[in-house]
Order: C-alpha cells, then sequence, then structure tokens
C-alpha cells in the first residue's frame, strides 16, 4: 500500500492558524510550528508499524470535537461555531463508520482538544485511550459569511502529523469541509482515492406498487441534503450526473411518450436531448462530459446512439440490432463503451470501440448479464447477473473473474463511488416491491442501507467534487 | 391464489381472466386495465368488471372498448417473448374491428414487462411487445397513424404479487384508444 501525500492543488492548502494569527486576515499564512516532535508531513508516509501490523479498516481513530477561536454564529443549521465544531466531527465519524472504514470512535466522549492542541496533540492521553490515529481540526467564521475548516491527521504511535488540509466553504455547504476531512483521512491511510465528497442522483417512490410515483431526487453522498427535483406528475426514472455536476440526464414521461431529458440544476429547466419522435432510454455521459450515450426504440428493436451533450448535432448510432441494445457505460479513457444486447437471445454484455467498431460479447458465466457500468479506475465492471435472482456482480473488462457482490432476492443497476471501490444499487422486495438504495464495498462483506426519506432506486453517483 | 388476495380487487379478476386463456372469446368477463396514471382505480374498476349490461357506456368510448372486448384489449406474452400468438391473435383481431367500427378513434398500446428484470431493459421489452401488437392491428388493416405504442417496463404491475402468476398477467400489451 502506498501512503502518499495527497495532491491538494484543488484545496486551499491551508495551514492552521493559531489564534494568535487571527487577524492575519491572509488565509493560508503558515503558522510557526511545533518543531520539536514533527516530521515533515510529506516524506512520503508511514514505514511500519501502521501499515504492517493491522489491516488499516481496523485503525482505531479517535475524532474530536474540532475547536474554535471564537464561539459564533454562523448562517450554518448546526449553530454556532463550536456546535459546527462538533457537527463536522460527527459527520466525519458517520462518514468511516457507515462505510466500515477504520474504527472510529468520538467525538462524543473524548476530550475536547483546544485550539492550540489541534496542532500539537496531547499524544499521551490519546495512546491511553489506545487510539492508533487521532482526528483534530478547527473551525473559524469569516466576517463575510464563509466558513475555514482545517483537519489534521496524527499518528499517535508515531506522535506525528501526517496529514493536514482546510478549506473555505459557504455557510450552506458546511458537510462538504466534513467530508473533505473524511477524505483526507481515508485517502492518507487507504491509499485510494477520496470519495466521500460527492453526490447522488436517485429516484424517489412513493405510494402503491401499481401506481407508484416515481420522481428525480439529490443527495449527498451520505444521503444528506436531500431534495427533490420533479414533483412525481410525470414518471421519472434512471437518472445521471454530469460530471461537473451542472445537470442530470433522466427519463422522463413528461409528454406521455418517455424520452431523455437534460435537467439543468442552475435554472431548474429541462430539455429534450434529442428529438426523434421515439422513445429515448438509459442516458449516460461520457467521462469528460462532451458526449452522451442513449438507446432509441424503434420499430420494436433499441439501438444505442451517441450525441454531443452541447445539444445539436446529429446522432451517431452506435448499434445495429439485431434486438435490444441498451445502456452503453464508457470506460474511463473514453475509448471503449460496454454494453447490454439481447441479439443472441438473451441479456448479454458486449464491448465495442466508442465509435461503434468491434463489438464482442464478454459475458460467458451463464444466466443474463444486464447493466453493465465501466469502473472510474477502469479495472472492474459493475452489472446486473440474472439466474434467478438478481444479484449485482463485478468482472474484469474482458469477462474474467466473475464474482457475486450481493446475495438477495432482486438487487440491480450497480452504479460505481468515485473511486471505484464502492458500488451502490437498488434493492427490491419481494411482494411489496418496495425499492431501497444500498452500497457494498468490493470485498462483499460490508453492505448497508443508504438513508432516504421514502424508497429510493436507480442511484447514480457523481464524481467527487473539486 | 393466496398470493392474490393482497392486491385489491382487480388483481384477482386479472388473474380469472387469465386463468381462462385470455382468449376470452365467450368471456362474460371483463379485463381491469386501465389509463396507468390517474387516481385510485375503484370507481373506474366497477363499471366495467360487475355490472355489465346496467351500465351502458356510450358507444364508441373507451368504456365501451373495454365493455365490447370484455378481456380482449389485453394480450399477453410469454417470458422474454413478445410474438404475437393465435390467441393473442383472436384479441387484436376483435379490436381491429371495433377500430374498424370507430374510424376516427386513436388507440395507444401499452407494452408491459414483469418484474423480473432489470428496468431499462423491461422498458425495451415493453416497447417490443407494443410494437408487435401494433404491427398485427396494422397487418389488419387499422391505419398506423391512428396507433402509438407506449411502454411502461416494468413499472406498472397490474397484478401485485410476486409470482409467476402475477407475472403472466404483467407481461402484456394493453389496448387503450383515446376519447
Amino acid at each position: 500500500m502506498t501512503l502518499r501525500y495527497p495532491t491538494l492543488a484543488f484545496l486551499l492548502a491551508l495551514v492552521a492558524a493559531p489564534v494568535t494569527a487571527q487577524d492575519g486576515a491572509v488565509v493560508g499564512t503558515p503558522p510557526p510550528q511545533p518543531a520539536t516532535t514533527e516530521a515533515p508531513a510529506d516524506d512520503g508516509g508511514l514505514t511500519g508499524s501502521v501499515s504492517d501490523e493491522n489491516e488499516w479498516q481496523d485503525l482505531g481513530i479517535a475524532i474530536t470535537t474540532f475547536a474554535t477561536d471564537r464561539d459564533v454564529p454562523t448562517q450554518t443549521n448546526a449553530g454556532s461555531t463550536a456546535q459546527l465544531g462538533q457537527a463536522i466531527s460527527q459527520v466525519i465519524a458517520s462518514d468511516l463508520k457507515n462505510n466500515g472504514l477504520f474504527k472510529p470512535s468520538g467525538p462524543g466522549g473524548l476530550p475536547q482538544p483546544s485550539l492550540l492542541q489541534v496542532q500539537s496533540p496531547d499524544y499521551p492521553t490519546w495512546s491511553g485511550r489506545g487510539a492508533d490515529m487521532l482526528v483534530q481540526g478547527y473551525v473559524k467564521a469569516g466576517a463575510d459569511g464563509q466558513l475555514t475548516v482545517g483537519c489534521y491527521l496524527y499518528d499517535v504511535a508515531l506522535t506525528r502529523q501526517l496529514v493536514k488540509a482546510g478549506w473555505q466553504f459557504a455557510a450552506s455547504d458546511w458537510r462538504r469541509a466534513a467530508h473533505k476531512c473524511s477524505d483526507l483521512v481515508y485517502s492518507r491511510l487507504s491509499g485510494e482515492s477520496p470519495f466521500f465528497d460527492s453526490k447522488i442522483a436517485y429516484i424517489a417512490e412513493t405510494g402503491p406498487k401499481n401506481r407508484r410515483m416515481k420522481r428525480l431526487a439529490i443527495m449527498d453522498s451520505d444521503g444528506a441534503n436531500h431534495r427533490y427535483l420533479t414533483s412525481g406528475q410525470a414518471m421519472a426514472l434512471t437518472p445521471r450526473y454530469s460530471p461537473d455536476y451542472s445537470r442530470i440526464l433522466y427519463l422522463s414521461y413528461l409528454n406521455g411518450q418517455p424520452s431523455i431529458y437534460s435537467y439543468d440544476l442552475a435554472t431548474d429547466r429541462q430539455t429534450l436531448i434529442a428529438r426523434t419522435g421515439n422513445p429515448t432510454l438509459a442516458p449516460r455521459w461520457s467521462p469528460d462530459g462532451k458526449w452522451v450515450l442513449y438507446s432509441m426504440a424503434r420499430g420494436g428493436t433499441t439501438d444505442i446512439y451517441r450525441i454531443s451533450s452541447a445539444g445539436g448535432g446529429t446522432p451517431e448510432k452506435l448499434t445495429n440490432g439485431p434486438g435490444i441494445n441498451i445502456g452503453g457505460s464508457y470506460s474511463p479513457d473514453g475509448r471503449q463503451i460496454v454494453f447490454e444486447s439481447d441479439r443472441s437471445g438473451n441479456q448479454q454484455i458486449y464491448v465495442m470501440n466508442s465509435d461503434g467498431s468491434n463489438q464482442r460479447r464478454i459475458s460467458f458465466f451463464g444466466g443474463r448479464a444486464a447493466t453493465p457500468e465501466w469502473s472510474p479506475r477502469g479495472d472492474q465492471i459493475a452489472f446486473t447477473h440474472i439466474a434467478g435472482n438478481l444479484r449485482v456482480g463485478v468482472m474484469n473488462p474482458s469477462g474474467g473473474g466473475m464474482r457475486h457482490l450481493t446475495d438477495s432476492w432482486q438487487d440491480e443497476a450497480p452504479t460505481w463511488s468515485p473511486n471505484g471501490r464502492i458500488v451502490q444499487f437498488f434493492r427490491t422486495a419481494r411482494g411489496s416491491g418496495e425499492a431501497s438504495i444500498w452500497q457494498v464495498d468490493l470485498t462483499g462483506r460490508n453492505e448497508r442501507r443508504l438513508p432516504t426519506p421514502v424508497g429510493a432506486s436507480d442511484p447514480a453517483w457523481g464524481p467527487v467534487r473539486p | 391464489m393466496s398470493v392474490l388476495t393482497k392486491g385489491p380487487a382487480i388483481t384477482k379478476v386479472g388473474a380469472t381472466v387469465l386463468l381462462a386463456g385470455a382468449l376470452a372469446i365467450a368471456g362474460c368477463k371483463s379485463k381491469p386495465p386501465k389509463e396507468l396514471p390517474p387516481e385510485p382505480g375503484a370507481p373506474a374498476t366497477s363499471t366495467d368488471t360487475g355490472q355489465m349490461g346496467s351500465g351502458v357506456a356510450t358507444p364508441g368510448s373507451q368504456a365501451d372498448f373495454v365493455q365490447v372486448m370484455s378481456g380482449a384489449d389485453t394480450i399477453y406474452f410469454e417470458l422474454d417473448r413478445y410474438d404475437v400468438d393465435s390467441q393473442d391473435q383472436i384479441a387484436l383481431a376483435r379490436q381491429a374491428q371495433w377500430l374498424a367500427r370507430y374510424p376516427a378513434k386513436r388507440a395507444t398500446i401499452e407494452g408491459h414487462a414483469d418484474e423480473r428484470g432489470t428496468r431499462e431493459y423491461n422498458l425495451a421489452l415493453g416497447e417490443r411487445r407494443a410494437n408487435s401488437a401494433k404491427n398485427y392491428l396494422v397487418s389488419l388493416g387499422v391505419d398506423p397513424s391512428r396507433l402509438s405504442a407506449v411502454s411502461y417496463g416494468k413499472e406498472r404491475p397490474i397484478a401485485l404479487g410476486s409470482d409467476e402468476q402475477a407475472y403472466a398477467q404483467n407481461r402484456r400489451a394493453v389496448t387503450v384508444t383515446i376519447d
């Protein structure tokens, strides 16, 4: 496992300013370092004890209430800066705990570090409590309503700082600071890319099975900041966030015929992605956001098309029957597309070049295979395996190494976490048809249901936010 | 049958018709399918289930179509199939007859799938089924411009159970005339 100082190019590589530096006003002024015990944090990471003796998942992490220089009101729903400091550390603890990552404790029941201690932890206290790692931080309110949050990760046994970062957010975005801190901790200790600071589009479901209302909705990766985008008058299905989070492609019955619309999140306006006169289904973005794949049903056959996401332009037909070809998903380099076709007689998974050439089947393990989604890391394809029950599985891009991640009556439509380590999908209950969103990591061991206010299906996980 | 008791009355009727084979020539039982989005099904359903004869529908209306078809407004499909079999042909012939009698009427054919498949594929499959029914009606002389097809995939089941009996009822194409 490589432990490296994360690239913080997009972060405001802010170092915590101690109280005295507060009037310095310039964000990012490096404070004096307590030079005694501190080794440089960017020396390439840990050696020895941490990674060798334990799986990183087993690390005990103490997450303390974030300190503040002045307890003043904020424009957040969490309260004053002191309350916000507690709320932020609670979000971090929940992030890590709910995802089966590490063994987080706190902030409740732990000593509360002072602002000065944020940068020079009281190591004996924490080693006495059996903590392997320590997360500390601070919250400061700016005059403009902006919040500055600093996040520090310490190795208690080695008595040194592993990583630190700071961010500025509008008050309404305070939870993002917590997710950024979770990402920092997770990335530093696991060597994986971050994923917490991301959003999910999905379909909210209410009502009886035969007249269920299906609405477009969004939420943060932890289920917070939930919002409905459509009223439910027209059935909405299968959303996909654009890579820059500015738009959502989804299927709507707005004008009677199922068609793909592009929903603009800045203006709340939506437009048809293509005027075809035929039903359009299964929208997907290219990784760079420049292209959209959709499937169009016409005269009983369904084919996959590509069109510029900017609108206009002529759709380019990538498959040419027979049967149903649907649901293309780009490889992360944009060169290939994995899709589903029943040209062999039932649903199987195929790969083609992004111009439609070289189409070849890759699923040969029995049963039917559907809804392929290429991992953002490129190494795996998640899909729905239909063999009696519907289960979420993964395989490598040549179709080998197939294994199931779930085992339930009906799990379908996997979507990848931004770092390709977790898959979300939706589970339908036998009989009632109640739908719920779940996630599972690639080990298949850490499976959990996401908290949603009502029934939920068709999760679509967007990238990590800049 | 026990599974079906959890659904509303609609479901039982649907099951009966299905068991009768969906050919429904002598029929005398009517079929439930109604237009999809609107209100709780109760009032609409009772008009065409129980009181035959008493509620006389306006000739040429959708209510009349449902009454006259007495089940033949719907055709059913085998698992993963979309072909029109001989029973379906009989039902579609009756639909075509009615449509010939009211040449100004337009109709939408709604294609459906059972719940045991993935959502997107089932949308495409429902379209394929609706299209099969449409093509057959056209082959019987119905002007294609009078017919449209729309798929609801697995999103609008008529039978609410999670068993083969319910699935067989849900794999269907329903013709709904437009008043």
